[in-house]
């Protein structure tokens, strides 16, 4: 026997004991300390990186709000702006600078502090030890830990926001030389240095949250659980830790060189550069290298986005169907291809950088094949919806909107994978629409499903179902009437990252559109709102949840209490029996996995 | 007796599990800090293939620094097999030694740093010699990581507060060094092979 204690200040002691048998409940005392904010318990870390991310989804949405105002009405000014934002608005104008601040802010924000952070840190947190039957993670310390690391980087970069010269402007990709060399933006000054400590203390974080992960999922599933009666969900959760553990240290690499070039006069991505008639000493180093380095992460990074958006809804969908998730095997085996894929494509961002078109060519080879395994899953979502008895709770619709987005999104990411076509798409609106409708909205669809389905375990409350049904319909028509028409702007070769499009005489017929676009954006940022209502709202006037399993469901997170403490389970961890889509078998609605197979039992 | 409350993360699988789940997070950690090194030895490869690469010389201290972190894998080694064996106080001699030599092997690669620097191999003169301190810099401060948890190893011995006669934290602790000391022999012959 070997156990580790844990002395964690307040008197408590957590145990850990690893390898023995026996567990005995223990009453305890937790302090406000330790239950809410050091907290080593992963549904609170999940909680806290749910709402944590939910704060900066209203930051990083307010962002977009305001730089659409400046691109649907780039006559107007709004005085209000200079009072909210000082001398980045002077006379209610966004200044350029501070456009690209926004924007780069915006993407930043999302796709990292919300769609990984909030999204995966919240349910991979929350569902895991749940649903493979384990008391806690692997390293609830460590899990702790994580949190804390994202919540350091998250003041960092909040704290970038206000300096003198700004937040970093170059883009989320953050490409130099533009990000390296301080002369040469206001937003390449101290805000980039905070943005790129800032990103390593995110790395960091979601280093020890991937590793717990894994770890938790490959060492403590309960007895009776193996690989293949994982809910799709853990397995969803899997690929997307090891895509992360295996992608953002090269991304750690490549900030650290940029850190060097920009402070310490390294040449690793800088050569032969004038800036403001000035000649740089900077010889030998590359900017190219750098997309290298960013892409390898970044392309893997969208899918570990995407993918628990991907397992919560094959999960949402069979539940509400009352049907088996069709060909469970080849959802696994389709993620698992995904997951492979994702490391083999990243030039496909590199087209037009003048990438040996040979080399070209594997890429787009290998980024054409990833929509093999994309439509075996949208294949197998529609069927498992098929005949289904559908029960259109709000976690459904999110889950439905989801697959509607998926397919949307990813038709046009077969233009963009042919490096013929992409010469005439990059860089536009193009693909705006596609990377917004394919991985922000959908992952959103993805995080809101997850939410709405997982709240009552949560919180032991509902959500208000109306506010649910609004909050639905405003999002999924806004989202479509908002990215549809830039695909259209796109091919009519308007550039992303223009600050004003109205002196351009070939873009010109578009100022109606973005204005329409612009005001739609608006509403649906309201209807976030709405949804952010609902939930601080629901977390203490709620309905109450009544029974253990409220929506009759077969994984094992309905068998704990409704309200369930540290350690999940007052009892003995239960024992699984079946996989996890016995839904409408032998006549039964539903049988959840702790129940044994009966001898009458058809095949299973 | 403080208040305790007990989670149990185990007895539940039902079968032998080989491997301790902490021992397990280490490796997948291993294999993160292994695709750090290789982004930076992937644009390591590609920078030299291009035109403007001047070649250099490692100084000749760190040969001395990999004998050093070399013994220092085998008194590790020496310091896991002696808790096994419940000999505390051959162990906690190991365990300084181990420490001490982890300490040894920075300071001689940082007097190896100075020489290069005096000599004009600055960090910032080529992209070859930037790649060169960059490397092993990071490698040095994962080296610099294991002194720190061989410290708070140590400083636990006397801690009254807890007897741990355990040998899971020195396991974890002796794989993570042999992975800095194998990854440094990588490391060598990587510059040494390809300058
Ligand atoms: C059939 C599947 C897909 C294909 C063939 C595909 C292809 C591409 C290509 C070639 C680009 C580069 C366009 C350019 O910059 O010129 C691109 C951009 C992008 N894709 Fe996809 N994609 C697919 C699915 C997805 C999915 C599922 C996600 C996310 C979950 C995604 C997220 C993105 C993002 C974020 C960008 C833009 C990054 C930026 O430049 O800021 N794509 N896609
Ligand atoms: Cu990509």
């Amino acid at each position: 026997m070997s156990s580790v204690e844990n002395l964690t200040g307040h008197g408590t002691a957590v145990h850990i004991d690893t390898e023995h048998g026996h567990h005995e409940e223990h009453h305890h005392h937790e302090t406000f300390i330790t239950k809410y904010v050091f907290s080593q318990d992963h549904k609170m870390i999940a909680k806290q990186f749910l709402i944590t991310g939910m704060i900066w989804a209203i930051i990083g949405g307010l962002f977009s709000v305001l730089f659409r105002l400046q691109l649907g009405y780039p006559e107007e000014t709004f005085p209000w702006l200079e009072d909210l934002l000082g001398h980045w608005a002077k006379g209610g104008k966004l200044d350029p600078e501070f456009y690209y601040a926004l924007v780069t802010m915006h993407g930043t924000i999302l796709v990292f502090f919300v769609l990984t952070a909030g999204l995966s840190g919240t349910f991979s947190n929350f569902l895991i030890p749940l649903q493979v039957g384990a008391r806690d993670m692997a390293s609830p310390f460590l899990n702790m830990l994580s949190y804390w690391f994202f919540f350091l980087s998250s003041v960092i970069m909040f704290s970038s926001l206000f300096v003198q010269t700004g937040p970093a402007s170059g883009g989320w990709t953050i490409y130099p030389p533009l990000s390296a060399i301080g002369e040469a933006s206001s937003g390449s000054k101290i805000g980039m240095d905070l943005w790129l400590v800032s990103m390593a203390m995110f790395i960091v974080s979601a280093l020890l949250g991937g590793l717990n992960y894994i770890s938790t999922i490959l060492n403590l599933r309960t007895k009776g659980m193996s690989m293949t009666r994982l809910p799709l969900t853990i397995w969803a959760f899997f690929f997307t830790a090891v895509l992360g553990v295996l992608s953002f240290p090269v991304l750690l690499s490549g900030a650290i060189l940029l850190l060097f070039d920009r402070n310490l006069g390294t040449s690793f991505y800088l050569s032969d550069l004038v800036v403001n008639g000035k000649i740089l000493p900077n010889e030998g180093g590359s900017a190219i290298l750098f997309q290298h380095l960013f892409w390898f992460l970044g392309h893997p990074e969208v899918y570990i986005i995407l993918l628990p958006a991907m397992g919560m809804s094959s999960e949402i969908l069979s539940t509400n169907s009352r049907k088996p998730i069709f060909g469970y095997m080849a959802m696994v085996a389709s993620l698992f291809a995904i997951a492979i894929l994702a490391f083999l494509v990243w030039a496909h961002h590199m087209f037009v950088t003048g990438l040996n078109p040979m080399l070209g060519g594997f890429f787009v080879l290998l980024t054409l094949l990833i929509a093999v395994p994309s439509a075996i899953k949208v294949f197998n979502w529609l069927t498992t919806l098929w005949r289904g008895n559908i029960r259109f709770t709000p976690a459904m619709l999110f889950a439905i909107g989801f697959v509607s987005l998926f397919i949307s999104g990813g038709l046009t990411g077969i233009f963009l994978g042919n490096s013929a076509l992409d010469i005439h798409l990059h860089d536009t609106y193009f693909v705006i629409a596609h990377f917004h409708i394919v991985m922000g909205v959908a992952s959103f669809f993805g995080m809101f499903a997850g939410v709405y389905h997982w709240y009552p375990k949560m919180y032991g409350r509902y959500l208000n179902n109306t506010l649910g049904y609004i909050h639905f319909w405003i999002t999924i028509i806004g989202a479509y009437l908002i990215f549809w028409p830039m695909h259209y702007e796109g091919l009519a070769g308007m550039p992303r990252r223009y600050y004003d499009f109205s002196s351009w005489e070939s873009f010109k017929m578009f100022g109606g559109l973005n204005q329409f676009i612009s005001f739609v954006s608006i509403i649906v940022f309201l209807a976030q709102l709405l949804f952010v209502f609902n939930f601080f709202h629901s977390i203490w006037k709620g309905r109450k949840v009544t029974s253990t399993n409220p929506w009759g469901s077969n994984t094992l997170e309905w068998t704990t209490p409704v309200n369930p403490g540290h350690g999940n389970w007052p009892g003995e961890i239960p024992e699984v029996h079946r996989g996890a889509y016995d839904y409408g078998k032998d006549g039964k609605e539903f049988i959840p996995q702790d129940v044994p197979v009966g001898a009458d039992e058809s095949h299973h | 007796m403080m208040a305790a409350l007990k989670i149990d993360n185990s007895g539940n699988t039902g079968r032998q599990r080989k491997m301790h789940p902490h021992k397990f997070t280490l490796w997948i950690g291993i294999g993160s800090i292994l695709m750090m090194f290789a982004g930076l030895t992937s644009a390591y490869i590609v920078k030299r293939n291009q035109a403007s690469w001047t070649s250099f010389e490692l100084p000749k201290v760190f040969w001395l620094a990999t004998g050093v972190i070399l013994v220092s894998s085998l008194t590790m080694f020496l310091a896991l097999r002696n808790i096994r064996q419940r000999q505390m106080a051959r162990y906690r001699i190991l365990l300084m030694t181990t420490m001490l030599l982890g300490i040894a092997f920075v300071l001689l690669q940082t007097f190896g740093f100075v020489q290069l620097w005096k000599n004009g191999q600055t960090l910032q003169s080529t992209v070859s010699y930037s790649f060169l301190y960059i490397i092993v810099g990071l490698h040095a401060l994962h080296v610099v990581g294991g002194v720190v948890a061989l410290v708070v190893m140590f400083l636990k011995i006397f801690s009254t507060r807890q007897r741990n006669y355990s040998a899971v934290p020195v396991e974890v602790m002796s794989t993570y060094w042999h992975f800095v000391d194998v990854l440094w022999i990588y490391l060598l012959l990587f510059l040494l092979m390809i300058k």
